[in-house]
Formats: structure tokens, sequence, C-alpha cells
């Protein structure tokens, strides 16, 4: 290739990237370096705006509400994630194995969810747990039983999960599907041919082959649950002393901010919960991809 | 939970699913396994099933008949025209807001995603592997962590409380790039690029003339993936803006819901709130019915791979 040919080529790269890269840098790049600017400042009463060093986040790791709010998060990815992904996985597979009635109608059922907006999922089972014309108490009463307080302190934390569940099992399960649908059809005939049983084809060639697809589903929801905004926002007014303003982090973050106008702190914790969500990320990659090569 | 922008792109479903049906010949269907999907699928479609029906009562009916059947008076249609005539109709103000900052972002994000997927596909140029690999990097940075110093940023320009301020953070998909790069990279022979500069034809003509026809399904599955994105944000228009009128439909309805909660004279609001949500749900789900060919074969080609 002569040089001019070469250099025009290139020139038509940089050209199609750069646009992209200016918005990247203008709302990527920019605001994350504006965020651990902010995050070393104080800004006082008396005294006014000055420089503190890691004082921010010495003080959010000495802080009850954000470890709190960090430790339910803990709870959402070892309790909820692992529920939310194994039936994403179980319904992938069950769909996959061509033996489920009207599978293509069920596959668009349970994906459904996927396009109510969050707010909507929110309000709905809101509503849904509710005491007064809450279904799921009317159904108790319609049985005899007492009525679940799906809104306590104790029960929130489970009822947020659930909308969560409610809302992305689809998301998961197309993604994993779409996996499945592409391993080439030659690498299970020969096993089911052999005899294998569809538990045994399940376990030792589908789940392995659709690996990278069900990474990806994990590392989605891992950032997923450490964004939860949209469920301790709006189900406070139902459930105002359960959900406390610092529930989840992202929320914490947001009250700091348009609540106390403590700038600062809001910008050391959303710097925080960023760099931890990478090192989540990171470890749950590295744990997988070790796991593949001792396999 | 946010959502996360885009799903990982893999088979090609409609294909496969008609070649596996040959082989699948007198594949034993399971009548216990057909049971047990279907009643898993309740848990998915009772909600939903009980927000319409819950949208066709009154007030009374709301609080007073099981929520799973229909109330004593069918009140569907007093109903929507409650929800396009409450506070001088402002619903309508909403909806037409989310059709417009969803729409401008997810064209805007698909362009973007597409032109630089395209490149990094198809081209060998200095600093190429490693932008992409600051791509791939940045899908792992969570974008409401980066929505408070955005506000602050935006603030000091004087562009919050503006559409802008919602359009332009959404126009930012990593991920996007990262399923165009991927999809471009079987959908496009070389050969075809080579054959096209041949004949003399420029770098951007070969791209809109060539590139764009063959990616099509791809850049559906992202510009349907984004429009939901957006359409569904609430964390950044909530922060971005305050003003009544640039509302879209998810922080107006919040707002609704938080007002007739609020009790006292604005019972009435309740309907009115369960109606208004109800129907706006209804254009992303047919979108993603009337698009499901596309998209679903858009999630194709070596999602494998990544």
């Amino acid at each position: 290739m002569s040089n001019q040919i070469q250099r025009k080529q290139y020139l038509a790269a940089y050209g199609f990237v750069v646009p992209f890269f200016i918005v990247f840098i203008a709302m990527l790049v920019v605001p994350l370096i504006f965020s651990g600017y902010l995050s070393f400042f104080v800004d006082r009463i008396i005294g006014g705006v000055s420089f503190v060093g890691f004082e921010n986040y010495i003080r959010a790791f000495t802080d009850p509400a954000f470890l709190a709010g960090l430790g339910r998060t803990a709870l959402i990815l070892v309790i909820q994630v692992p529920i939310m992904l194994a039936l994403a996985l179980a319904f992938a597979l069950a769909l996959d194995s061509g033996r489920v009635r009207g599978s293509n109608i069920l596959r668009l059922l349970i994906f459904v969810p996927y396009a109510v907006p969050g707010v909507v999922a929110t309000l709905m089972w809101g509503y849904l747990y509710g005491g007064e014309f809450g279904l799921i108490a009317q159904m108790a009463r319609g049985l005899g039983l007492p009525a679940p307080d799906l809104l306590s302190n104790e029960t929130i934390l489970f009822s947020i999960m659930n909308i969560v569940t409610w809302a992305f099992v689809g998301y998961n399960m197309v993604i994993i599907y779409s996996a499945l649908k592409s391993i080439p059809a030659e690498l299970y005939e020969a096993a089911e041919i052999d005899g294998a049983s569809q538990w045994r084809v399940a376990w030792s060639v589908k789940i392995p082959a659709v690996r990278p697809a069900i990474m990806l589903t994990v590392i989605f929801s891992v950032i997923g649950s450490f964004q939860i905004f949209n469920e301790p926002s709006l189900l406070q007014p139902l459930a105002p002393t359960a959900i406390n303003q610092s529930y989840t982090p992202n929320f914490y973050a947001y009250n700091l901010a348009f609540v106390n106008q403590d700038v600062n702190y809001a910008a050391a914790i959303a710097f925080l919960l960023g760099f931890i969500i990478m090192i989540v990320s990171y470890v749950v990659q590295l744990s997988t991809q070790r796991k593949e090569r001792t396999a | 939970m946010t959502a996360p922008a885009l799903p990982v792109p893999a088979a090609d479903v409609v294909g496969k699913a008609t070649k596996r049906k040959a082989y699948n010949r007198d594949n034993q269907r399971s009548a216990a396994l057909t049971i047990v999907m279907w009643l898993a699928a309740l848990y998915f479609v009772l909600p939903l099933l009980w927000l319409f029906i819950a949208s066709t009562k009154n007030n009374s009916d709301l609080f007073s008949t099981f929520g799973l059947w229909f109330g004593n008076s069918f009140n569907l249609f007093t109903n929507i025209v409650d929800v396009f005539t409450v506070q001088d109709g402002i619903y309508a103000r909403w909806a037409i807001n989310t059709v417009l900052y969803a729409g401008t972002s997810a064209v805007g994000a698909t362009l973007l995603a597409t032109m630089a997927g395209y490149a990094f596909a198809k081209y060998r140029f200095p600093g190429g592997k490693l932008l992409f690999s600051i791509t791939l990097g940045a899908i792992m940075i969570p974008l409401t962590a980066l929505t408070i110093p955005t506000y602050l940023l935006f603030s000091q320009a004087g562009i919050t409380n503006t559409p802008w301020a919602v359009i332009v953070p959404s126009l930012v998909s990593p991920f996007g790039v990262f399923l165009m790069r991927v999809y471009a990279a079987d959908a496009i022979p070389d050969s075809l690029i080579e054959a096209a500069r041949m004949d003399g034809a420029s770098e951007v003509r070969i791209f809109w003339q060539v590139g764009l026809r063959l990616l099509g399904p791809g850049i559906i599955t992202v510009l349907l993936f984004s429009l939901v994105a957006t359409w569904n944000n609430y964390f950044l228009p909530l922060i971005m803006l305050n003003s009544g009128e640039l509302l879209p439909l998810t922080v107006g309805l919040a707002q609704q819901q938080a007002t007739s909660a609020a009790g006292g004279g604005a019972q009435a609001l309740f309907s009115t709130v369960i109606t208004g949500s109800f129907i706006s749900i209804i254009p992303l789900i047919i979108a993603f019915l009337y698009l499901q060919r596309y998209w679903q074969t858009g999630l194709a080609t070596g999602g494998v791979k990544g």
C-alpha cells in the first residue's frame, strides 16, 4: 500500500472515530476527572472551600450510613443476582431444549418486563405490595391469611429484590438464549445420539459453550446492583420508616448532593462507587478466567 | 436498577431455529416442563395484567374490588380522558418530551457507535487498538456515578433544565461501539470494501453505501436498546430538569404518584396515575414485538467471541 493511500485510510478511520470520542471525553472523561477533583475539597460554612486530601474518603469508610447502604448492595449481590441469573439460565435452557409448547410466546412474555420503565415497574409493584388495594394483600385475605407487610423494615429489601428480578430475568434470558442458539448443533447432536440425557447435554456442552454470555450478564448485574436508585427513591413515600436517605449508595449520593447540598462528599461517594464497581467486575472476570484455565 | 444499554450479540436466531427444527424431529415435548414454564410466565405477566385491569377501574372500585377482575363499571375510557386532561393535559407534553429525548438520543448514539464500530472493525490505524480498549474499559463505568458531576458542570455552563442536558449525556454508548464492531467485522466482507475502493469510491461513500446497508439488523438492535435506555431513564432527567413542562413521562408520573400518595383531596389521581403508567408502557412493548425479527437477528454473529 502506498503511503498516500494509507494516509487517506488513516484519516478516514480517525474521522469515523472522532465524533464518538468527542462526546466520550466530554460526557465521560471530564465528569469523571471533575468528580475526582471535587472529592478532595470540603465546603464549610466558616472558611469556605478548602483542599482536604483524602478526608472525604476517610469519612466515607467510617460513615455508618454509607457502609450500611453498601452492605445492602452486598446482600443483593449474593442473594438476588444469583437467583435472577439462575432463573434466566434455566428458562433459556428450557426454551432452547425444544421441549416446551409455545416457546416463542413464552420467550416474549418473560422478556416483556424489560420494556417496562423502572419507574412504572416500581410504582406498579408498590401498589401490589400495598395494604389498601394491593393484590398480594387481597389474595392473602381471600385465603384467610393475615396480609403480609411487604413494606416493613425487615421485608422491604426483599421487595426491592423482587422488583429487580421481575424486570431483568427476561433480559438476561434473551442474552443467554441468543448465545445458546449460536452453538453449532453438531456439538451436542453427537452426545444426544450417544444417549446422553438433556440434563447432561445442558451441563457438559451447552453451559460451558455460553460461558462468555453468562459472564456478561454477571458483569451487567454487578454494575446494575450498585446503581440501584429508582426503587428506594420511589418506594420511600410508601415505606418512610424502612427506607432512609442512605438506603443504597446511589440514593445516598443523590440525597447528599441535592438535599444536604454536600456536593464534595457526594462526589467522593460517586467516585468511590465507580471504583468499587470496577474492582468487583474485575475480580469476577479474573476468577472465571482462572477457572477456565484450570478446566 | 438501571438497565445496561445493550445485550450481547449472538446467533442468527431465525436461521438456526429452522435449521435445527429439521433435526429435532419427533422431539418429545415435555408436558411437565411446559406446565412449569407457563406457570413461571404468570409471574411476569400477572402484574401487567393487574395494571391493565386497574386502569379500567374508578377509584372506589380500585379499593373495593378484586385486583385481577374488572370492577363494577368499565372506566378505561374515562380514565384515558382524565390522563390527558389532568393539569391541563400535561401528560401529552410529557409523552412528546419522552419521544423527543429518547428519539434524538437513540439516533445520535447509534450513529456515533456505528461509525466508531465500523472504523474499529474495518481499519487498522495507529492507536486504534488502544482506543478500542479504552472504550471496552468504559463499559464498566457506572453512568449514574457520572450524573452528579455532569449536573454540576452543566449548571456552570447554564444548560441544566434544557432538553440538551438529558440528550447529550445519553449519546455515549461504549457498549454500542463494542456491539457494532463485532457485528461489522462479520457482516461486511473486506473484499467488498476493496472492490469499492478499486472503483474509486471515497471512504465516506463506502461507509454510507456499502457499510450501512449491511449493518441493518445491528443498527436496529443498537437503536432499539438505546431507545429503551433513554425512554426508561429516571435518574438523569430527575436531576437535570425541574420545569414541569420539560419532564419526560418517567419523572412526571413519579411526581403525580407522589402527589396522589400524599393523599387528601388529590386521591382521585390514583386511577389517573395507573392508567397513565399503563399507556406509557405500550409504545415500547409494541416496538419490541414489531421489531422482534430484527433485534433477534441483530443479536447476531459472534457474541460468543465477546
